[in-house]
This record gives C-alpha cells, structure tokens and sequence, in this order.
C-alpha cells in the first residue's frame, strides 16, 4: 500500500474542479477499455484508465482523476479512494524516468545494495528522490518476479535484470 | 537462468525453448488446443472428474484441490459465471507464472476456456500484476491470434460454446494476489480482501460465481485433459498430482524454473547438484525458503541427510511447506535476523491496513526488527516479537497476517543464534 502517497494526495489538489482534456484517440482508448466489462460495471475499468491518466498527464492529478469521475459516473472520492491504495500510481511529479530497484530477499542478498549505492552515487540523489533536471527519480520497491535474475530493477515497464554497475551504466547512458 | 525439467519430461515446460512458442501456429503445431477440442466432446462432469482424478492441487500458494473448488461452482445459476486467472504473482521469490505467460500464453488461454466450458462460464478476466505490463501486452495478441481462428468468442469451433478471454492490470499491491481481493481490485475497489463465506465459487466477481486459479494450475488442465487425470496424476504422487514448478533464487550457481515431479527426492540432492550446488564453493548452505517468502524457514539440519520428499506432504513434514515454490537458498554469509527484517519490511509495506493484528503487528515488528538492527536489541526481544505473532497469526481477516507471523516465527526458533548475536549484544550501551 502507498502510505508515502496517502499523505501528499492532501495537498489541496482535492479543491481544484479543472477537469483534464484528452485528445479523441486517447478518449477512445479509454472507451475501448469499457467494452471488457458488463455495462453496470464501468468502475472496473478504473485502474487501467488511471494508468492512462498517468501516462498522459505525468502523474495521477486532480484535473485527471476529474475527468474519470465523469467518465465513469463515479464520485471524484471513489476515484482517490482507489488511486491512493495502488503503490504504481504517483500522486505527484516524479522524473521522467522512474527506476525501480528491488530491495527484497533474492536481490538484497544478491548484491542490491551495491546497485543502489551505485546509481545513486551517479546521480547525486538518495532512494525517494528526483534529481534536479527532472530526468531520473529512484525508489527502492518490493519483489517484482525477476528473483532467479537478482539484482533487478524496472525503469517505467521495462525490466534490467542480472544487474552489475558497469551494466547499470550502460543502461542509464543510454536514457535521455 | 536455466529454464528446464528434471526428473520428468518437460510438461508446463515443454515451450519454453521452443521458437515462437507463444504464437498460435507454433502452440497447435506442438499439440495445442487439441485437449480444447476433446473437452468440447465431453460432458462438463466428466472434465471436472478428470480434474478431480489428476490430485491437482492450486499452484498459488494454498495448494487447495482444483477439482473439487471447481465442483463448489452451482450447476444451474440465474447469473453469469467467472474464471479468473490470478497472475498476479507477487510473493517473495516466485517468478515462475512470468515464464509462462511470457513464452506460453496459448496454454493459458485454452485452459481457462476448459475451464470456463466445465463450469458454464462465458466470461474469463486474467488478473495481472500491474509490473507485468509486457506480458498483458503478450496475452492480449494471443487472444487476438485465438478470436480469428474462433477459438475465443461465439461458437468456439462450432460447439456453441461462447467465451471471452480478457486481460486486466493491476498496479502494485501484493495482497491482490489474494483471492477475494483480487477481485475487489477487478471491481475498480482498493484491494481489500471479503469476508469469506461466501467463498467466491458462490459470491465472487460482481457477487456471482466465479473460480479464481493461479496460472500453473489453469495451464495444467490442457495437459489432464490430453493424457488423462489419473495418468497426469501418476506423474506425481497419490496426494501431490503432477509435476510442479519451482522458481529457485538466491545463493546457488544455477538459479531458475525448475519442474520437478511432484515427490522428488530430495530437497538436498535439488540443491546442492540440480542447482548447481552453492553459488560459492567456499561458503555452506545456511537456510532455505522452499515456498515463497511466506513458509517457515528452514535451516540446514532440517535438509541434509534427511531425504526431503518435494511434495505438499514432504515439505510439511520438513517443517516447512510448498507455498508458491518459491524457493530462495541462503548461504553461510546471511544473518537470518536481517534477512527476517528484510522480509517483515516487505509485509509491513505491503499490508492493506483493514485489520487490526495484521497492520499494526506488521508495523510493530518492523519497529523492534529495525531497533535491534541499529544495534539496540534486548534480550527479550524475540520473546516480545514471538508474543506480536501470536496476536497476529489467526487473529487476522486474511492469510496475510499469518504469512508475516511464520517466518518470523520459524526464523527465531530454528536460527537463535543469529537473535542471540543481535539481542545480547547491544553496541550501544542501552
Ligand atoms: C497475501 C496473499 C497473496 C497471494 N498471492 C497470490 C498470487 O500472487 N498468485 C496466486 O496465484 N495466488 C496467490 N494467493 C492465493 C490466492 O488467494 C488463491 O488461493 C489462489 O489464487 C487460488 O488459485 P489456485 O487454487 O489455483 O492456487 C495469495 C494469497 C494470499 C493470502
Ligand atoms: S490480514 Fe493484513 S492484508 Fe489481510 S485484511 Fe488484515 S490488514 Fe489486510
Ligand atoms: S526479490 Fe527482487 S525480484 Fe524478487
């Protein structure tokens, strides 16, 4: 669960009524997530949409989560009611490039902590930060099923695995 | 990472490195939706006999028998049926479900449209954790390729049978794994887990029926179906059908997907030759997490020289049990007390908070866990630790509790060594 999150979601952003605006293909994406669910039962299709918010708008924000109340013909609560139990939606700016290092068993004991001390040593931040250009943000997250291939991480939906420093910088080299 | 079947014939395994394996022509090429086919010619009891012969049991994690949770399904109902898949895969140390739905999305998709014809279902969701967002991407061709050759839709294959087969993503919280939270995630919800009865074969997906089976299990049934429950069953044991991946990580030379009869002999001759034995010559095996991050540990004593039988019935009488499979090996060089910290920060982290034991207890042996890794630990300690986990285990609304409580509990009894070095000696003088 996101308790980091529950908290920021406060910030006022609850008060703004400004309702986002999509362009027609994504509004049809959107509508084709509908055509999965029995009609009565629009709601399911709140976390994929809300992933779409993300992709959209760089995080899961007020004029977003608006625009999905509507869509959905749900109240704008039960849209952050789900929104803030799911730890992959960020109700805040983060870089553009989210790298997501697994801290759990397999990867702490096979060598994680060295991969983290070195991609933050690289980019001059600590795990939860953003770096000042804006482009990496680094969070330390759970087991992501890639424990036979230790140390791991994910940036955005891809996956590193087998992870050794000279690796991670040829990964981040590569990012723009 | 080896991918590979040992001591049987490659079954769940069998396209792992096969090319294209996971695209239409190559899955019917290599025998696939023949058992699709022949199922539509029996009765929808003698698939769910067939199931019950096999001795299957769920490959999520409880090991509860698939044949008869399918046959808790009502025959006659007024309101639609579900299956649902629950690829959700998220306890600590599994990944084999992500090398089936990645390499062999077809065996899914076609055992969960037995699946669904036995039970009389029209209608199957695929739960995806939302990390696997590749894979959705995967699935989503597959059942692309499988409505244009109307094996998913209307009139499956002119049976009359109708099905739909769709993906759905989750977005990061390990207690969707759970059954009846997995679907109140589906449902748009927070991932609360329900008050169980009724149990979702009666009250599941938007209160109808609904079968919810981990990936393994859905894609077994192609295989019981093709060869027969009691011969699938033969494979493995009396009680333990079959054969059983495992996801093997950690300190040993050749981790990956291992499928292994179901009995294998032994734990130890699995560990220390099949894996390719310790990752480091130098360094002894310590302790080993035979079925996900939620088992009690076991150390060393428990596995060598005791001929470990690798079934349910084997590992619980180890001292352990088979879980998800997920099997993580730790080496000489892991203090068990930072590796139960680590494992409670995973629990704590991903609690859901709906009950009491469960969110606090979680909360309150991480405090003390992280105390005594700072170098405050007293003595009494592991008996204050063992007191939260029995406040928690049993006491909680959903298994997770009790999945947080074992490996501490185990991890105190069977290493006390490793307490005694942190609890006995404070470095910090208070
Ligand atoms: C906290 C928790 C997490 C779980 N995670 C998973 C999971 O990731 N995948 C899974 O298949 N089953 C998981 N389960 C087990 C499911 O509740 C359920 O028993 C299973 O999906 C049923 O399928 P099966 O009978 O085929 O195993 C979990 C259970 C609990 C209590
Ligand atoms: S045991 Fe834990 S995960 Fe389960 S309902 Fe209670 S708080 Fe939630
Ligand atoms: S422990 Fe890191 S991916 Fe599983």
């Amino acid at each position: 669960m996101a308790s980091a999150v529950a908290t920021d979601f406060t910030n006022k952003v609850l008060f703004s009524d400004e309702v986002a605006e999509f362009s027609p293909e994504v509004v049809k994406e959107m509508e084709s997530h509908l055509t999965k669910y029995p009609p009565e039962r629009k709601r399911s299709a709140l976390i994929p949409l809300l992933f779409v918010i993300q992709r959209e708008r760089g995080y899961v924000d007020n004029p977003g989560v608006n625009f999905l109340a509507k869509f959905l013909g749900l109240e704008v609560t039960d849209v952050w009611e789900t929104a803030t139990f799911y730890s992959m939606f960020n109700l805040r700016k983060i870089g553009k490039h989210h790298i997501q290092i697994c801290k759990t068993l397999s990867c702490k004991i096979m060598g994680e902590p060295g991969i983290t001390d070195h991609i933050c040593h690289k980019l001059g931040i600590h795990p939860g930060e953003t770096t000042e250009d804006g482009k990496f943000t680094v969070s330390l997250v759970e087991c992501l099923g890639s424990c036979g291939t230790a140390p791991m991480m994910q940036i955005g939906f891809d996956y590193y695995e087998n992870l050794t420093p000279e690796k991670c910088d040829e990964i981040l080299d590569k990012l723009d | 990472m080896e991918i590979k079947a040992i001591g049987c014939e490659p079954l769940q395994l069998k396209r792992m490195h096969v090319k294209d394996g996971h695209t239409l022509k190559v899955y019917e090429k290599t025998g696939g939706y023949k058992s699709l086919k022949k199922a539509l010619e029996m009765t929808q009891d003698d698939i769910i006999n067939e199931v019950k012969a096999s001795a299957l049991r769920g490959r999520g994690g409880a090991g509860f028998p698939t044949g008869m949770k399918w046959s808790f399904v009502p025959r006659q109902s007024p309101k639609p049926k579900y299956v649902v898949c629950n690829a959700d895969e998220s306890e600590p140390g599994t990944f084999k479900d992500r090398y089936l739905l990645e390499r062999d999305p077809h065996a899914l998709i076609e055992g969960m449209l037995i699946a669904a014809f036995a039970l009389g279902s029209e209608c199957c969701y695929i739960y995806f954790r939302g990390e696997y967002n590749y894979l959705i991407d995967i699935m989503d061709k597959a059942i692309e390729e499988a409505r244009k050759a109307n094996l998913v839709g209307k009139n499956i294959l002119g049976s009359g049978f109708n099905c739909e087969v769709f993906t759905q993503t989750g977005a990061g919280a390990y207690i969707c794994g759970e059954e009846t939270a997995l679907l109140s995630s589906l449902e748009g919800y927070r991932g609360h887990p329900r008050m169980k009865p009724p149990f979702p074969a009666i009250e599941g997906l938007y209160a109808c029926p609904t079968v919810v089976n981990n990936v393994e299990t859905l894609t077994a049934v192609p295989q019981i179906i093709e060869m027969g429950g009691e011969n699938w069953r033969n494979l493995g044991t009396e009680k333990s059908g079959g054969t059983k991946l495992w996801s093997v990580s950690g300190h040993v030379k050749k981790p990956g997907v291992y499928e292994l009869p179901m009995g294998y002999s032994n734990l130890e001759k699995f560990i220390l030759e099949d894996c390719g034995g310790m990752l480091h010559d130098d360094k002894k095996l310590k302790a080993c997490i035979p079925g996900g991050s939620s088992v009690y540990i076991m150390n060393a004593e428990q596995i060598i020289g005791k001929n470990v039988l690798m079934d349910y019935e084997g590992l619980v009488a180890a001292g352990s049990s088979v879980g998800s499979g997920g099997f993580i090996v730790m080496d000489e060089t892991v203090d068990v007390m930072e590796s139960t910290k680590n494992l409670i920060e995973f629990y704590k982290h991903e609690s859901c908070g709906w009950c009491t034991p469960c969110r606090e207890g979680t909360d309150w042996l991480n405090k003390i866990l992280k105390r005594i890794s700072e170098g405050n630990g007293r003595p009494e300690d592991a008996q204050l630790m063992l007191d939260i986990c029995d406040n928690i285990e049993g006491k909680s609304f959903c298994p997770l509790g009790d999945a947080a409580a074992w490996p501490v509990q185990s991890a105190i009894k069977r290493f006390p060594e490793d307490f005694k070095n942190w609890l006995f000696r404070n470095t910090n003088g208070n």
